[in-house]
């Protein structure tokens, strides 16, 4: 006969408010197998601790329910009191009778008879449940990082000069992301290459860092310690061993006139090049889809220029497993683009502000590169269309963010400040020019952010008008813009000489098909989610994933240094142990009812389930059965509800747990 | 059936039939959707009792059988949207079990309006609060689930063997 212990807590009065406590802890004291039952104003605390550990010892309890909030906010801290009791901790289960009962009702009459039900199906439940054992597997102490940007480059060079090896896989050619392609940076106005490229260098000279350009993320397998990741090394055509990075087959290269992303294409480069002069590594790519030897089958001038010859037209991807033990997702952001979009998508365009129409409209990403010193430009400001210096120049904020109707709704949290950054910059560069600001707010909370704003006003001469543009339309070279003044309220237009919009930051194209291979979730914008808000911001929900950087939200470059050395951080806590303890909710199979039709293994989404010869003693093979693999089980049960003979179960969940919960109504 | 949005429900106000409704779901979405919706503290009839599971893919059918035996009124069956699973695939595997188990339901006469399924992600607590108010409402309108006692009772009936034809085709069996 089981002995078990009901604790009920008055969160305070979150629960007491609306749940006759003692009520409960009288009502379900009278049920068979009760042995015990209490109510306690903080089971949680110290003292309700206590409380618990005292009632298993003294009055012998073999099980026990706590009936408080969500088991997803204190399942664990009441196991491990009841552990630290001497009793297993899967004998130990919580009732929710706050977020769903004492929360979500108001009559308390109800809201009483209500809880004296979920702790009463508990009750029934816990009297099914097991000891079960921890389980523990190894630790592979090398990590995986996604992304080359800053937020990955900080996390590997923490995770790898800790003495941990780190495999760092970038899409682009080159690491460096999109600091690489800023001018300066806010609040402090420092070049932005001369901080990045020398963390660019350190990534390709650390002999804990495997590099892999140019690569992608095929396949992943696993669970956390043992994650098998599949990297799709694309073709480069470029052998990087031999290539000495002289750099003779790009000027050698006839083919010059491919539109340079990098440059946000306001520049040309070659077929065969490197994204900008100081890539890492400096091995150059051949662009396949506008090569003329690709295209056509004549040309070869590289590999004819080639001393080392390290062109190679005949390369292929390479897929390469390598196997870690934790995983960073750093892989950013993108900008918003306001052109008409799809039908279907869940952001929808702008088109009106003549994005891709005027050429002379340009986002911020692309004054950067203006602005930059090693951009198309060398650093002037000069319009794309003739060449000539805007004297005046509008800079719209908040294109995109902030606007539901427009699908987003969120605020880019940059922009507020880029903007500033880009009125001094342009200030700096064009002196008699003038610099015009539509903007909603100014959001500029952040160590001196505030004081910088304020300076491109009072200092820099910035026009700052609160109000949205309504128009904007292109009339001889010029581009005449139309708002509103709201604190004003007067109707304002400027014929300006460029146009800057502040797009909105979006996570990177393809990050939900990342997601899915990784099994971590994202919301509906397709940014990361992590486990907590608050209190578990670098995890994923899925064990050994952590997040780093603007795939998870908008971040600036303070925010995304942080979080990615929190990510790493994260990541040594786990190589910390040599064996890691997992949950022990998975699946066995009962041999002797396993007729071996292998429905398990088809449904199982990890590839648990195995094949295990029976043989007598004699060594005769008397039937296979599935086995599952407790290392790889993610325990998710569809297994047993698929096995047509019932013969596979997930501990923690079985057929008899859920059933005396279900007849327990 | 009825209506969906003929009778609002005001709190407190008092029904003469209050149906039992029991909810499979899964612990990553919308349990935690539904903790979302206390966090917030909407508010919704006291109806619902939830059942956790790790995923959708753990829900056997017999389950919802078994609830209806019990007494339930009302079956919810909720988990991550496709594509969300936290173990993958699992809610794919759940989904197409359900559509097979609905047309078999329906087969045998189950009135489906009794049987929602749904996905409700971690961050839909108000979604939550609609389906199962909805649910509660819809319900409450079509009155106690019948159909199972009455089965029940049939298998208790059909055990007596009454009529002299019934035992003559029970003797030559
Ligand atoms: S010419 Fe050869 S060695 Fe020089 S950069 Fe090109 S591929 Fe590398
Ligand atoms: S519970 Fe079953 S289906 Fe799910 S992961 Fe484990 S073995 Fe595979």
């Amino acid at each position: 006969m089981s002995r078990i212990g009901v604790f009920i807590c008055h969160c305070g009065e979150n629960i007491s408010r609306t749940v006759d406590v003692e009520r409960v802890a009288a009502q379900v004291g009278t049920l068979p197998g009760v042995a015990f039952s209490t109510d306690y104003k903080y089971m949680c605390s110290d003292p309700g601790q206590g409380l618990l550990k005292k009632a298993i010892q003294e009055q012998r309890l073999s099980h026990v329910v706590v009936a408080a909030c969500s088991p997803r906010m204190h399942e664990k801290t009441f196991r491990k009191a009841v552990e630290s009791a001497g009793l297993n901790p899967f004998l130990c289960e919580m009732a929710n009778i706050r977020e769903h009962c004492s929360w979500v009702h108001e009559d308390r009459e109800e809201a009483t008879r209500k809880a004296i039900e979920i702790v009463g199906m508990m009750v029934e439940r816990v009297k099914k449940n097991r000891v079960l054992p921890t389980i523990t597997v190894p630790v592979t102490k090398r990590s995986l990082v996604i992304g080359g940007g800053i937020a990955g480059i900080q996390a590997a060079l923490d995770i790898a000069d800790c003495g941990h090896e780190v495999v760092l896989v970038e899409r682009e050619p080159s690491i460096g992301g999109h600091m690489a392609q800023l001018s300066e940076t806010f609040p402090t106005l420092d070049c932005s290459q001369c901080i990045m490229t020398p963390k660019m260098v350190d990534v390709a000279n650390h002999p804990k860092i495997k590099l892999y350009t140019y690569a992608e993320i095929e396949h992943v397998e696993g669970y956390i310690g043992n994650f098998q990741v599949t990297v799709r090394k694309k073709a480069r055509s470029v052998d990087e061993d031999k290539c000495t990075g002289c750099g003779v087959c790009m000027t050698k290269c006839p083919q010059k006139k491919i539109p340079n992303t990098f440059d946000r294409n306001l520049g040309m480069r070659p077929a065969i090049y490197v994204p900008f002069p100081q890539a890492v590594p400096n091995t150059p790519v051949i662009d396949r889809e506008n090569c003329t030897k690709f295209k056509t089958g004549k040309c070869g001038v590289c590999q004819k220029v080639c001393g080392p010859g390290a062109v190679d037209y005949e390369q292929e991807d390479q897929l390469i497993v390598e196997p870690v033990g934790a995983i960073v997702v750093a892989t950013g952001f993108d900008l918003y683009s306001i052109e008409e979009k799809p039908k279907g998508s869940p952001i929808k365009g702008y088109g009106e502000f003549g994005h891709g129409k005027i050429p002379d409209v340009i986002d911020g990403m692309t004054f950067e590169r203006l602005a930059s010193a090693s951009g198309p430009t060398g650093g002037k400001i000069l319009r794309p269309s003739d060449g000539r210096e805007p004297k005046q120049i509008v800079f719209i904020q908040c294109v995109g963010s902030r606007a539901r109707e427009k699908g987003i709704s969120y605020c880019s949290k940059i922009c507020c400040m880029y903007t500033a950054k880009h009125t001094m910059l342009y200030h700096h560069k064009v002196h008699d020019g003038q610099a015009y600001v539509f903007f909603m707010d100014a959001r500029t909370p952040g160590k001196s952010y505030d004081e910088f704003w304020r300076r491109s006003i009072e200092e820099e001469e910035a026009v700052y008008i609160r109000g949205m543009v309504s128009r904007l339309y292109q009339k001889g070279d010029k581009i005449v813009v139309m708002g509103s003044d709201i604190a004003v309220g007067v109707q304002v237009e400027i014929e300006a000489d460029m146009v800057v919009l502040a797009t909105a930051v979006q996570p990177q194209k393809g990050a939900d098909t990342l997601a899915q291979k990784l099994g971590i979730s994202y919301d509906k914008y397709h940014f990361y989610s992590e486990a907590h808000a608050k209190l578990r911001p670098v995890e994923c929900a899925t064990a050994g994933i952590y997040l780093a950087g603007a795939c998870q939200g908008p971040k600036d470059i303070p925010d995304t240094v942080s979080q990615a050395s929190a990510a790493a951080a994260k990541v040594m806590t786990l190589f910390a142990k040599d064996k890691l303890e997992r949950e022990p909710i998975v699946a066995k199979v009962r041999e002797a009812g396993c007729v071996g039709c292998f429905y398990c293994q088809k449904v199982c989404p990890y590839g648990a389930v195995e094949e295990k010869e029976i043989r007598d003693r004699q060594g005769n093979l008397v039937k296979v059965v599935a086995y599952v693999n407790p290392g790889v089980c993610g325990g998710c049960g569809t297994c047993q509800a698929t096995c047509p003979s019932k013969s596979v179960e997930l501990d923690g969940y079985t057929d008899e747990q859920i059933v005396a919960m279900i007849e327990a109504l | 059936m009825t209506g969906r949005n003929e009778t609002v429900h005001t709190e407190g106000q008092k029904h003469a039939f209050e149906p039992k409704i029991i909810a499979f779901v899964c612990t990553w979405c919308t349990y935690a959707g539904a903790d979302l919706a206390g966090t917030s503290r909407m508010q919704y009839p006291a109806n619902v009792r939830v059942l956790k599971f790790p995923c959708t893919g753990r829900i056997d059918p017999v389950f919802i059988l078994k609830a209806f035996q019990q007494g339930a009124d009302g079956v919810l069956v909720s988990g991550c949207h496709p594509g969300d699973c936290h173990y993958i695939a699992g809610n794919f595997h759940a989904r197409r079990r359900f559509a097979a188990f609905r047309k078999l339901l329906e087969f045998v006469g189950i009135d489906l309006g009794r049987l929602q399924f749904s996905w409700v992600s971690a961050a839909e607590g108000g979604k939550w609060v609609e389906m199962v108010t909805d649910l509660t409402e819809r319900v409450r309108h079509m009155g106690p689930m019948q159909e199972f006692k009455e089965l029940a009772l049939e298998e208790q009936w059909s055990g007596v063997i009454d009529t002299p034809e019934l035992k003559e085709v029970y003797n030559s069996i």
